[in-house]
């Protein structure tokens, strides 16, 4: 187990090394000058002369990647140069509502998935499977931001159940800010779990048709009996693959998403940045994403090994 | 088969309006007539017309050229970049070959399509093309992990192992044996990125990386409907559709074609 | 009255009859050996008996245990029976046990479905279960993974869970097909210990008639969903009264007319060849370590001649195969067939290849799906500098088809519209077409019926009278090699432990290894 976690945390070492020198090679290199870049056409030279010395960028490009790494190893990750504040308390201002969102999300929808999953495969071919299966079918076609929409017209227009937007800060307690994530969370969750309870659905019909669910048939259990104790465990394995590349679509949409409900997110920030030409913003939040998208990736191989023995001890 | 049918039909429906739309659309939408704007669905505009007064039945028509224009590309760079470097691989299971190309793809794994958009569009501005880019490099990976592992369970079948014996090499096997044996899961796995990919990038363009005015795109006019759905709600109805009904058919038509060309339920049936 | 007894059992899957009539009947303490080939309907009756058909399947008829017709008995009655009453045993021991779980709870949960039971009584019967059937405490703990066994090992556990409640009824299904001869002969050892001290009923389900032979009392021989023969053991084998029957055990001691020209010049010379593969060390930084799957092999082959190679699964015959063939890389020693070395890669010549060609195990792996035969058997071709185009082609391959036994319109179909014995006649036709000096023959007969099987012995041996082929004939089955190879070399773990004339070999074997071997394989015994 512990060779194995090591593997893994190797593996996950390497690729932020690769992937902070491709966003460092994106965003730093490829433009030229970086500050001539952000102050646009109009700038004089000694304006741009004087960003340059701001930004660092008289130095050689190895220095400066080291020192951005170094910098974000820290908890330093530069200075806005619209804003004129630290990128890390901007970052750490906004996470609160992007981090909660995304894994409320997750929650939301694994939740979901993995039941109406699981029933729809112990009726295999019912009129309830048909149902599940045609509902699905509509859930994987519907785009999140488009779902939001509709939620915001039916209950913040029509009903007024909840506000259409915003968000009013943890301060305001965890109920009210809780409630202003709700909406978001389920236009996220439910094109995520109609493609979850479909993979869990497969995956189980898949397990049923083994060998050892036969055996167990053999031994006297009953049919739900072999389902619960035998299969739905097996079928975990590629659930999990699933869960883990959700993740990184759930933070994407998440992104999108805090577009539709005003919601003051790592969207909202990097997508300002964006339009400011503020790249020193976009750098450090495009790699904050792709660590976090790097993680789960770890945690799940983690998860695998909790869920398989072969995994445990490899021959 | 009837999903077959259903899927084709629907997506076939978008993808003639697509190409009707270089031809005739009931208006110009590039002509602006502020005088009939926000007027709800009627016989003279079918779907209403926007804050501009365009007919959004017109701008649907030529939204759904870019929307499949954009995943077509898209799902065309990832199949004819990741198809051969996961053939690749697989020829040369456990090489240095093999580990720097499955290295890479999950690097890019890493990058979701909209954050490879965000960078592009933070150095270069936006436009049609960073969708392209984003939505098309995302798909590498997809398809090479796909064929990779295919294409390995194929290397290891005795019909591999006779044509080595007869003196063929890996290019030549890679092509003639493994290749058409795929052909199947790349077609199906080719509808489904289809559909993810005019998703993608209804969701670049509603963000503002994708397609820029005036070119209508579904993604766009889903973002400026947002603001006047409590009164126009027509605006945000009618594209949504076109997007939903576009994706349920393309899927659809995966479904069906993976049941039509999976060789298990084929025998299964007969 | 017998234990159980099964009356006109019909059954149909989606209409189509798959079982007609089937009546069988066994005692206590008694083995009932059910054959057939496969689609005979064999395994269809042991389902049924379980009462675990597949989706879509009818079934009439009586199956009684002691007057009780398990039939009439609902659903929840039949749980109540399956695994403490009537337990099952399937072929491919790999894939009976859940890869998540151990072999303790595995076991245990035998008990615990059938018995309101603590865990920890569940688990002493689990452990004295496993104890009996010869996995011992301190090898094969109770919290020991299915991953971490053998095959064998993993079967013995399959039979721990069927009789951990000593049921009265124990239904095997080709137990032991999946299994090297030495584990074979072990397991059914175990069965028979089983049947003898717990007075239990065994319905043993085998296609080889030499495996159910040993250990039966009562034979139920069937064909086509139906039982052609039933009676004691002894009754069946010395009558015979069916045709059916008559030609299944011809078939199984099948000896083809071998007319040898055996020249004295040597064909193929492997030199001490070694072949290791590398694998991970222990430990993090642990690098490889090798493997030598061969350990200096030697041997030669002459013109004409058939050459045995006889060894259990591991013991590194398919490497030695693909190292002759020129496939992989030795890491030691040389290969030589008419003097000119083979070295591995694709820079081998195209002319040397030519002269080996080979036909494998699986009919339905050996071919491209995709391509007409006459593409799949015109394949080497490809080894030829002038290959023969057009007409020319055609030609040769429908000569090759009909060398086979195959009409020459047969080139224009898929591989798809043929039988197993259909396919390894076209996979011969493949190796056939270049005319090459030695074609190897890697268990190229294994996955046969056994009159199919006797059929391509006799092709195998008048191709060779007619083409002075030699063969490097690869099997796990003793007795087909006894039958067609004029000298046989045994191997073990990557070396060839004895090698000598097969007749001899067979008479007089000198390795305790060979020894093994030969009294672990099941013999049938004719008398008449």
């Amino acid at each position: 187990m512990f060779r194995y976690a090591l593997t893994r945390f190797v593996s996950l070492a390497l690729s932020l090394v690769v992937a902070s020198l491709l966003i460092f090679f994106m965003l730093e290199i490829v433009p030229g000058d970086p500050a001539a870049y952000m102050l646009g056409l109009n700038a004089s030279p000694e304006t741009v002369a004087a960003l340059r010395t701001e930004l660092g960028l008289d130095a050689g490009p190895v220095v400066r990647y080291l020192g951005w790494v170094s910098g974000m190893l820290t908890g330093d990750f530069g200075t806005s140069y619209t804003y004129r504040t630290p990128v890390a308390e901007m970052i750490l201002d906004r996470i609160q509502v992007s981090l909660p969102l995304a894994l409320l999300a997750l929650a939301l929808s694994t939740l979901i998935a993995l039941p109406v999953g699981i029933w729809a495969a112990s009726r295999r071919g019912s009129l309830a499977d048909a149902g599940v299966m045609g509902a699905t079918q509509l859930g994987v076609a519907v785009p999140n931001f488009w779902f939001a929409m509709l939620l915001v017209l039916v209950f913040a227009v029509q009903l007024r159940w909840f506000s259409a937007g915003g968000f009013p800060g943890w301060d305001a307690g965890l109920l009210a800010g809780l409630k202003a994530l709700t909406l978001p969370a389920i236009a996220l969750a439910l094109p995520q779990a109609s493609i979850l309870a479909r993979v869990m659905r497969s995956a189980l019909l898949d397990t049923l048709g083994e060998d050892f669910i036969r055996t167990a048939r053999a031994k006297g259990l009953t049919r739900g009996q072999a389902l619960r104790r035998h299969a739905v465990r097996n079928a975990l394995i590629p659930v999990l693959t699933i869960i883990g590349l959700q993740f990184s679509f759930l933070l994407a949409g998440a992104i999108i998403i805090e577009n539709v409900f005003f919601l003051p997110g790592l969207g909202r920030l990097v997508f300002q940045a964006i339009s400011q030409r503020d790249l020193v913003v976009v750098e450090s939040v495009v790699m904050l994403l792709v660590f976090a998208v790097i993680l789960v990736t770890f945690l799940v191989d983690l998860a695998y090994a909790a869920v398989d023995p072969r995994l445990r001890r490899p021959h | 088969m009837r999903m077959l049918v259903t899927g084709g039909a629907l997506a076939g429906i978008f993808a003639l309006a697509a190409l009707l739309s270089f031809f005739w659309t009931p208006y110009d939408v590039a002509v602006l007539d502020i005088a009939a704007k926000l007027q709800p669905p009627s016989a003279a505009h079918w779907f209403g017309t926007d804050h501009f007064g365009r007919d959004v039945f017109s701008m649907i028509m030529v939204g759904a050229r870019v929307s499949i224009a954009v995943a077509l590309v898209a799902v065309g760079i990832g199949m004819g970049l990741g198809v051969p470097l996961g053939l690749a691989a697989a020829a040369s299971r456990g090489s240095h070959l093999d580990e720097i190309i499955m290295r890479g793809n999950d690097l890019v794994f890493a990058f979701p399509a909209l954050l490879i958009a965000i960078m592009i569009t933070a150095v270069f501005g936006p436009s049609a093309l960073n969708a392209i880019i984003a939505i098309g490099i995302f798909n590498i990976p997809v398809f090479a992990r796909l064929t990779r592992g295919a294409a390995l369970s194929l290397w290891t079948r005795d019909f591999i192992l006779a044509a080595r014996v007869a003196g063929k090499g890996r290019v030549r096997i890679s092509l003639e044996h493994i290749l058409p044996n795929l052909a199947n899961l790349l077609i199906v796995q080719g509808t489904i990125q289809f559909s993810l990919g005019i998703l993608a990038e209804a969701g670049l363009s509603y963000v503002g990386l994708g397609a820029q005015p005036p070119t209508p795109s579904w993604g766009r006019m889903l973002a400026e409907s947002q603001t006047m759905i409590s009164f126009a709600p027509w605006l945000a109805l009618f594209p949504g559709f076109a997007i939903v009904l576009t994706v349920l058919g393309l899927n659809l038509m995966g479904d069906g074609l993976r049941d039509l060309l999976d060789p298990r339920i084929r025998r299964a049936r007969a | 009255m017998s234990l159980l007894e099964i009356r006109d059992l019909g059954v149909a899957i989606h209409g189509t009859p798959v079982l007609r009539d089937v009546a069988m009947s066994l005692g206590a303490g008694e083995v009932l050996g059910v054959i057939g080939e496969s689609g005979s309907g064999k395994s269809m009756t042991a389902l049924a008996v379980m009462g675990l058909l597949p989706r879509g399947a009818e079934a009439r008829g009586e199956i009684l245990l002691d007057g009780t017709d398990l039939r009439r008995l609902s659903e929840a009655q039949r749980c109540a029976i399956r695994g403490r009453e009537v337990s099952m045993v399937f072929q491919e021991p790999m894939t009976a046990l859940n890869p998540l779980q151990t072999i303790g709870a595995q076991v245990a949960e035998t008990v615990r479905v059938h018995r309101a039971t603590g865990r920890r009584e569940a688990e002493a019967i689990a452990r004295a279960t496993l104890d009996r059937v010869g996995l011992p405490a301190e090898r094969f703990p109770l919290g020991r993974y299915p991953h971490e066994l053998s095959g064998g090992q993993r079967q013995r556990v399959v039979i721990a869970m069927a009789i951990a409640l000593r049921p009265r009824v124990l239904v095997a299904d080709e137990p032991t097909t999946a299994l090297d001869v030495t584990t074979q002969a072990a397991i059914l050892r175990l069965l028979r210990r089983l049947v003898d001290e717990d007075g239990l009923g065994l319905m043993l389900i085998s296609h080889d008639l030499a495996v159910v032979a040993d250990t039966a009392d009562r034979l139920a021989i069937m064909r086509g969903g139906a039982v052609v023969e039933a009676g004691t053991a002894e009754e069946v084998f010395r009558e015979r009264r069916h045709p059916y029957t008559r030609a299944l055990f011809a078939a199984s001691a099948h000896r083809p007319e071998r007319l040898a020209r055996l020249a004295r010049t040597p064909l193929l010379e492997v030199r001490d060849l070694v072949r290791e593969y590398r694998v991970a060390r222990p430990g993090f930084f642990g690098g490889h370590d090798a493997f030598r799957a061969v350990r200096g092999v030697s041997f030669t082959i002459r013109h004409g001649e058939s050459l045995g190679l006889v060894g259990e699964s591991g013991c590194g015959k398919s490497t030695l195969t693909r190292a002759i063939l020129g496939l992989e890389a030795l890491q030691g020693g040389s290969v030589a067939l008419e003097g000119e070395g083979v070295h591995a890669g694709e820079h081998m010549p195209r002319a040397l290849r030519a002269r080996m060609q080979v036909v494998f195990q699986d009919p339905y792996g050996s071919f491209n799906p995709r391509h007409r035969v006459a593409r799949l058997v015109a394949e080497p071709f490809h080894l030829l500098d002038d290959p023969p185009r057009g007409a020319e082609r055609r030609e040769a391959v429908e000569a090759a088809l009909e060398d086979v036994g195959l009409a020459p319109a047969d080139a224009d179909k898929f591989i798809h519209e043929f039988s197993g014995g259909q396919r390894q006649r076209i996979a011969i036709a493949r190796a056939l077409i270049i005319r090459p000096k030695l074609i190897i023959l890697d268990e190229a007969v294994s996955a046969l019926d056994v009159q199919v099987r006797a059929q391509i012995l006799d092709l195998l041996a008048d191709l060779s009278a007619r083409y002075g082929l030699s063969y490097l004939f690869i099997s796990h089955d003793l007795t087909v090699v006894r039958a067609i190879t004029d000298r046989v070399m045994v191997m073990q773990a990557g070396e060839i432990v004895e090698e000598g004339r097969t007749e001899a070999v067979f008479a007089a074997p000198a390795h305790p290894y060979t020894r093994a071997l030969l009294a672990a394989a099941p013999v049938l015994e004719l008398s008449a």
